[in-house]
């Protein structure tokens, strides 16, 4: 390996671990900001009325715009493309991405993208403020609200350049996984994680286009005085004729990509978590094919299901009614993995390291927040809880919290494969009962306000009276969210401290089976030394039988 | 579960299941989710035309004639397209620098008389958003949005085919990267039949 600069090796490196650290360490800057929006809001709502001089109601929406926004798609997005970047050829055993150029080429896209998010809390009106789904008219008519002007064009601009940026990383992913598994990695021996970044990346490589229309012809509304999505309407008072296109339009597009997105983000951590499990149980998971193939129903499912964030549109009965039962036929395949991640426990021998503690918390959110998802599929109770905390409760549990708390699983799990040092496990500990404890609670007690018909996206929830039960609520979540916020400093300074301080771990600190175990800690570029690994066996073999090794490594050929 | 036997196809590994390179499995990908953009404008499209009271016939505004020879210049470059691939397989270097740069002369007669047909409906008071009369003003904004939107296609088109027959006339060609090239040039034509279809034919 010839001498690289340090620009090549750290910055502009086409390695794809280094790639996928960048994204993470990308992902971790935004979280602090997406994550301070959410205080600020938290504040606003535990104490209205006071500095109302600081905090304007146009600025408290815009916060709540931008820190959907962040979250979505510069948090759990960038860390998931962090992971997959990371993972993907270790997993299967390639020397790096298929095309490694893009791979860098979609990370150094992604960097102006971010920028021109935090960039549009600085323009004259601040940051976008129609929303997470930049809904039309606010997105379209420059005049709607403050954030409607400049901020509204950098929000689209950020977002076009995002889905740009996906785009090259996914169809690397996708071309990655298909085409450069090592001899013996056959797809059914593939961990299941690979399974998710497959049919996680296929959903986004099919559901984000129509999204990338819809900016353009916003943008065109904007700029252009067209009128897809704008008819003519009362603003501020005012009549405009804006012509005769129509919201409803925006919005099918929007959650043509919105529903699938979900998925997106949610199967790989699921999957993670799956691959969690087997290194710390000691057993094979459960169910692998069932679960991958309940994947597959999942994937073709999600993208037939996006009218049921339509239902109070004035949509037709009818239409909303397939949408919703398509949307509770998700049931069955997602119970089949929620049923295999429980079962995977069974006869378990425990370790109880930081992972793990993750793994367990991710099972039950998800148990959690698909229970609600029920109601909210259901046209009939969706239309008592649109547009309440209940849905809010939901989503933080589903994107949120099986996601995030997924994602720290995977980053304790996998640290010693990045930087060749084990993180410290008592801060860990910590972490996960200062991170878990406060995030499902909060969205658990979220469901209840909404329950109580506590309306989203208000500004001064007490200025309705029905809203008196709920204040009862108010303090306890942002005092957790507080708590939630703050404990996070613990697992910066552990991720930060464990690069240099940390113990050092071996090649397979947690003996573990798959291929990434294989390859040193850290692993060179080119992942595998001057041989790629030949895969002899499936990848969860733990306890395989009496007076075997208590761990079979997919690389050992099989005997007779 | 531990004694899954192994299957010797081509889903096995080592070589691509779809047995093809690299390049060609990443431009099938993204043909799909280019095609899935324009879905998404053609779609939208759609949505706003039956739901309009308005909406003006095509007829109204373009020759339909005119509309068939620069379809039929479209699709005849990928005709010179496929004998440039096949050229490139056989490995005769100064055909597939001839054919590519037929498909770069269709590609860009495409292009002059799109530029002629903006020009003409600019001309009769055709706006990204406005049409005469008081008709319903978005047939000019899916029309401008969709057919320029398709337009950079083809111009980038034309700038990889100018690569490729540089590349060619230097020796620098594989047949693989001529086959992608080629890929993206189809795509880009098959595209424009359901662009005619919907805006004119219908």
């Amino acid at each position: 390996m010839e001498h690289q600069g340090f620009f090549r090796k750290y910055v502009f490196s086409y390695d794809h671990k280094v790639i996928g650290i960048q994204y993470l360490v990308t992902a971790m800057v935004m979280a602090i900001v997406a994550g301070g929006l959410a205080v600020i809001i938290r504040t606003r709502l535990a104490w209205p009325g006071v500095g109302a001089k600081a905090l304007p109601p146009e600025a408290y929406i815009s916060f709540v715009t931008m820190h959907g926004t962040l979250m979505v798609f510069f948090v759990v997005s960038l860390a998931l493309s962090g992971l997959a970047n990371f993972l993907i050829p270790l997993q299967i055993g390639a020397r790096d991405m298929a095309y490694p150029f893009l791979n860098m080429l979609s990370y150094w896209t992604i960097v102006p993208a971010c920028l021109i998010m935090l960039a549009s809390f600085f323009v004259q009106g601040g940051a976008a403020a129609a929303g997470w789904t930049a809904y039309p008219p606010l997105s379209a008519v420059k005049e709607a609200v403050p954030g409607s002007g400049l901020g509204q064009t950098l929000w689209l601009l950020g977002m076009a350049i995002f889905i740009f940026s996906f785009t090259m990383g996914g169809l690397n992913f996708l071309t990655t996984i298909l085409n450069l598994r090592t001899r013996g990695m056959t797809m059914r021996r593939m961990p299941i994680t690979m399974w998710g970044f497959l049919v996680a990346t296929v959903l986004a490589i099919l559901s984000f286009p129509p999204l990338t229309a819809a900016a353009l012809m916003l943008l065109a509304d904007r700029h252009l005085d067209t009128s897809f999505f704008v008819t003519d309407m009362l603003i501020g008072g005012k009549y405009r004729a804006l012509g005769d296109g129509t919201p409803l339009l925006f919005q099918h597009l929007f959650w043509f990509l919105g529903h699938p997105e979900v998925y997106v983000l949610v199967l790989p951590c699921i999957c993670m978590v799956f691959d969690i499990l087997p290194v710390f149980t000691r057993r094979p998971i459960f169910g692998y094919r069932p679960s991958v193939y309940s994947m597959l129903v999942i994937g073709v499912l999600s993208m037939i299901v996006w009218g049921h964030h339509m239902f109070v549109t004035g949509m037709n009965p009818y239409v909303g009614k397939y949408f919703s039962i398509a949307t509770v036929i998700i049931t069955a395949p997602f119970s089949v993995l929620g049923v295999n991640l429980l079962a995977s426990l069974w006869r378990a021998r425990m370790r109880f390291a930081t992972p793990m503690l993750f793994a367990l918390a991710v099972i039950s959110a998800v148990g959690l927040g698909g229970f609600g998802g029920l109601f909210l599929g259901t046209m009939t109770s969706d239309i008592y809880f649109h547009d309440t905390y209940f849905v809010v409760g939901h989503f933080h549990l589903m994107i949120g919290t099986v996601t995030l708390l997924s994602i720290f699983g995977a980053t304790y799990f996998w640290f010693p494969k990045m930087f060749g040092r084990l993180m410290d496990e008592r801060l860990g500990r910590w972490h996960f009962w200062l991170t878990a404890g406060p995030m499902i609670t909060i969205f658990v007690l979220m469901h209840m306000q909404g329950l109580g018909g506590m309306v989203r996206r208000t500004y001064d929830p007490s200025i309705y009276g029905y809203n008196q039960m709920n204040s009862v609520l108010r303090l306890p979540i942002t005092f957790l969210a507080f708590l939630l916020f703050a404990a996070q400093s613990i697992f910066l300074w552990n991720f930060t401290r464990s690069i240099f301080r940390g113990a050092k771990a071996t090649a397979n600190p947690w003996e573990a089976t798959t291929l990434e175990w294989v390859a040193p800690s850290p692993p060179p570029h080119g992942n595998f030394g001057d041989v790629l690994p030949v895969v002899h066996r499936f990848a969860y073999e733990y306890s395989p039988g009496e007076g075997q090794a208590d761990f079979v490594p997919q690389t050992v050929e099989k005997t007779a | 579960m531990t004694t899954m036997a192994t299957t010797e196809s081509r889903w096995s590994s080592g070589l691509s299941p779809f047995g093809m390179s690299w390049q060609k499995l990443m431009m099938w990908w993204f043909i799909v989710t280019d095609a899935l953009l324009f879905a998404g404008f053609l779609g939208g499209y759609g949505f706003s035309r039956l739901g309009s009271e308005n909406w003006p016939p095509a007829e109204k505004f373009f020759s339909l004639t005119y509309l068939t020879v620069m379809t039929f210049v479209l699709i005849s470059s990928s005709a010179t397209m496929a004998c440039a691939v096949a050229a490139a397989r056989a490995g005769d270097r100064a055909a597939v620098a001839k054919f590519t740069g037929y498909t770069m002369l269709g590609g860009i007669g495409f292009l002059g008389m799109q530029v002629y047909e903006w020009a003409h409906f600019i001309s009769q008071g055709g706006r990204p958003w406005a049409v005469p009369e008081g008709l319903d003003a978005r047939f000019g904004s899916y029309f401008f949005l969709v057919t320029g939107f398709h337009g950079t296609h083809v111009l980038i088109g034309v700038l990889i085919l100018l690569v490729v027959m540089l590349r060619a006339r230097a020796g620098r060609f594989t047949a693989n990267g001529v086959e992608v090239a080629g890929l993206y040039w189809h795509f880009v034509d098959l595209v424009w039949v359901f662009i005619f279809g919907c805006f004119y034919l219908i």
